[in-house]
């Protein structure tokens, strides 16, 4: 009885530590957020529980403030942007939606915002053009999933690609919550018999790689262009018209943090947790 | 052993060119895609993860599976499954053998599949998936012919297989809890996003990977002369009821939770597979069909008259099989994804490339089965 | 032993299968290796030929990692000149034809490297 109580005891213990060890043994895994829930005191953690509100900034987070009004107000603005962002990038275009390949793109206000139940229609509100692009989360889930590090965050807060590495395995599509990564489900390259690409109405760019087949692609935030001191292009076409404000926002001094606190914003779907980096004024 | 695959009747002969037919027709499929990409599938921007994807899925819980074997023969002692234990373990080595299949099709860049190795990624669950996956065919690779080559030799399995054959246990777990954390764990996507994914595809898994084992035990006693026996075959007939069981209570709580919190969230993807959204209904009959005879099979399983016959056991068993695998191997997956996280319809038809290649893995898989149960069954009816 | 005749003629066809590229190169007369065209106005290089000849894949794929994922994008500097470090906008600048260059000796090595699947080939100059 009393060998068979030991044994028990012995047991249980083991239980318990294996239990206690193993979820935090996870956590460190999912680093980043065992340093974050760690770092902070009380004040902090309080101040976290809102869905919207951001851990202790840490380095740059580049991000975008989207001015809905100016866009959609400026005739034509919308379209120069996306036009500007896709001849930089050689983003091809396949002409159906099943192969669509996107960066910046346009959605009406129902469905950028699935979640924001609206009784009476907002006349106004409902005819405004919303510019999509990936959110370049601090917390982007679509680098949790990725099984080889072909997406990861890098020091200015950019959620990159690396096209070399990516295996094509569209987890990172299942993860994003936003729709913001395409997969090249045929190649871009395509020619026609007369040597003419299919999908590229206009010369490339000779300054940016296009994708091959079987990689996933996204909105890198012209990380080259901002590596040279420019703007990104989508930034750059919106001119002084002040639509798109672009800068660190863990920079309490920059432009884009004035904005910020000056303005009232929202960003997509902030339950998800991913604490978006694209802000939009209404 | 192997020498034993290479004897057989004329049936065997011709059930083996027949696969290898399929396998060259969906590798000739597969050579089209690789070439073209993989935009010769039905997969699309909204829907990125298809028929491939929810296959290796269902398989998965397939191979997992055969642990309701093992369990009760080493743990419990369990005499009656002693001649079909390694009935499981051979099934278990060819269903993982179609997983690695069905995910090397679906990757866009296969030429690239070892940079999950090169660049491990504890954060990502395909890098833990990888790794389970693997070590449980390991396992079931060394364990399966180690037993059986001693049982060959008429000498007792070398000791050293125990502890190998204790943790294939919580492996065969891992596995489909590990592959559930794929889906589970993913923001944005309600339909996966729910802690009971892991039981309902354990659940799943547990009465699909028997069901099949069932009706493969009936057919070797028709066409290979070897009989599992009635007990083997009554509990594993026991086995599928409670595991089915516990599946459809598992679905039904995903009701509850769905339409009683009238969370549009939850209850779209429900719209959408059972009763169709917004005019969208193309996986609603299918899904239907899978609820009704799955649980018809379930109650019918429940009576004890019914169960004594072999025939209807078969009928059962395949019925839940095939339920099993169209909530789980095509509903699962394609529910992630439609309708997408912005609300908009878009439905999902798989290409015939796609299907075509679908039916090589699957012959693939059988054929690996062939052999490896031609080679058991062969040396159980030799000792006997 | 047994079947001796029949093995060892086996034997032989084997080897003789076995060693086809050698014959087959005795018998057409092997190829000779290629001269990569080397930029008549450009007398340096990133790294001293013998490297470059060796592992100029290694420094591409380091350039790529230090570009892409650090973040390191500054350009090289040798001898007072900026090199960037790119393929398509630091090499080929010098380099400027492919088909001279590049795939005169990977079609003689039998390497097919898909930098050009994505990145946009030069204008063929010369």
């Amino acid at each position: 009885m009393d060998v068979k109580r030991r044994k028990f005891l012995k047991i249980a213990g083991l239980s318990a530590v294996a239990g206690v060890a193993a979820p935090s043994a996870f956590n460190m895994l999912l680093k980043g957020d065992a340093v974050a829930s760690s770092g902070g005191g009380h004040a902090e953690k309080t101040e976290n529980t809102g869905h919207a509100a951001k851990a202790e900034p840490k380095g740059i987070q580049y991000g975008l403030v989207i001015d809905v009004k100016k866009i959609t107000h400026t005739k034509g603005l919308a379209e120069k942007c996306i036009d500007a962002c896709h001849t930089e990038h050689n983003v091809p275009d396949f002409g159906n939606p099943k192969d669509e390949i996107k960066w910046l793109w346009v959605d009406d206000y129902e469905h950028s915002f699935p979640e924001h139940s609206h009784h009476q229609k907002n006349d106004a509100l409902h005819e405004m053009q919303f510019m999509l692009l990936c959110n370049h989360c601090e917390k982007p889930s679509c680098v949790r999933a990725c099984p080889t590090k072909a997406t990861f965050k890098n020091k200015d807060g950019i959620v990159m690609m690396d096209y070399h590495r990516c295996i094509g395995c569209r987890f990172c599509m299942a993860a994003c919550p936003y729709g913001a990564r395409s997969f090249n489900w045929r190649n871009p390259r395509e020619q026609y018999a007369n040597g003419n690409f299919k999908f590229y109405k206009k010369p490339l760019n000779p300054e940016f790689p296009t994708r091959m087949r079987g990689v996933v692609e996204k909105c890198n935030f012209c990380a080259k262009r901002l590596s040279k001191g420019m703007m990104p292009s989508c930034v750059e076409a919106c001119g002084n018209t002040g639509a798109m404000v672009f800068g660190d926002i863990n920079d309490p001094k920059s432009e884009i943090s004035k904005v910020l606190r000056e303005n009232y914003t929202i960003q997509r779907k902030p339950a998800s947790g991913t604490y978006p980096s694209v802000f939009y004024i209404i | 052993m192997l020498e034993k695959a290479l004897s057989g009747k004329s049936g065997y002969w011709a059930w083996i060119l027949f696969l290898l037919g399929m396998i060259s027709i969906g590798g000739l499929f597969y050579v089209y895609q690789y070439i073209n990409g993989l935009g010769v599938t039905g997969m699309s921007r909204d829907v990125s993860w298809g028929l491939y994807i929810g296959q290796f899925t269902f398989m998965v819980g397939v191979a997992a599976g055969g642990v309701m074997l093992v369990l009760p023969y080493y743990i419990h002692d369990y005499k009656a499954f002693g001649k079909i234990t390694i009935l499981g373990e051979f099934m278990a080595i060819a269903a993982i053998a179609m997983c690695i299949m069905f995910i090397t099709a679906d990757l866009g860049q296969p030429l690239r599949i070892l940079n999950v190795i090169l660049h491990p990624t504890p954060n990502s669950m395909l890098f833990w998936d990888m790794l389970v996956l693997n070590g449980y065919l390991f396992l079931n690779v060394i364990i399966g012919w180690v037993v059986l080559n001693s049982e060959y030799k008429d000498v007792p399995p070398p000791k050293w297989t125990k502890p190998l054959i204790y943790l294939s246990i919580p492996f065969a777990v891992g596995i489909h809890t590990v592959t559930a954390f794929l889906y589970c764990g993913l923001p944005g996507r309600h339909y996966w996003l729910t802690a009971i994914l892991a039981p309902r595809f354990l659940a799943s898994a547990f009465a699909a990977g028997p069901s099949l084992l069932l009706l493969i035990a009936l057919l070797l006693k028709r066409v290979a002369n070897f009989d599992a026996g009635d007990k083997a075959i009554q509990k594993l007939g026991t086995i599928i009821t409670y595991a089915a069981l516990l599946n459809f209570f598992f679905l039904g709580l995903e009701f509850f939770v769905g339409y009683y919190s009238q969370l549009p969230g939850h209850m779209h993807t429900l719209d959408y597979l059972f009763f169709g959204l917004h005019g969208y209904d193309n996986l609603v009959a299918p899904m239907q069909f899978s609820v009704f005879i799955g649980m018809t099979a379930t109650i019918l399983m429940l009576f004890p008259q019914f169960k004594k016959s072999h025939r209807n056991l078969a009928i059962a068993a395949g019925m839940i099989f095939t339920s099993l695998f169209i909530d789980k191997g095509v509903g699962l997956v394609l529910g992630g994804f439609v309708p997408n996280p912005f609300e908009r319809v878009t439905e999902y038809y798989p290409t015939v490339p796609e299907i075509a290649i679908v039916l090589a893995v699957w012959s693939a898989g059988a054929l690996i089965l062939t052999v490896l149960y031609k080679i058991a069954v062969t040396v159980k009816n030799q000792n006997a | 032993m047994y079947d001796s005749g029949k093995v060892i003629t086996g034997l032989a066809i084997f080897v003789a299968i076995i060693c086809f590229p050698l014959w087959y190169n005795v018998i057409n007369g092997a190829e000779r290796i290629p001269i990569p065209l080397m930029p008549k106005d450009q007398k340096k290089c990133v790294a001293p030929s013998d490297y470059m000849r060796k592992s100029h894949m290694v420094l591409l794929n380091d350039w790529r990692d230090e570009v892409v994922r650090t973040g390191e994008r500054e350009f090289q500097v040798i001898d007072g000149k900026k090199y960037e470090k790119s393929l398509q906008n630091g090499c080929m600048n010098c380099h400027q034809s492919r088909e001279k260059f590049c795939t005169s000796c990977h079609t003689y090595a039998a390497v097919t490297p898909y930098c050009w699947d994505c990145h946009v080939e030069p204008k063929e100059m010369n």
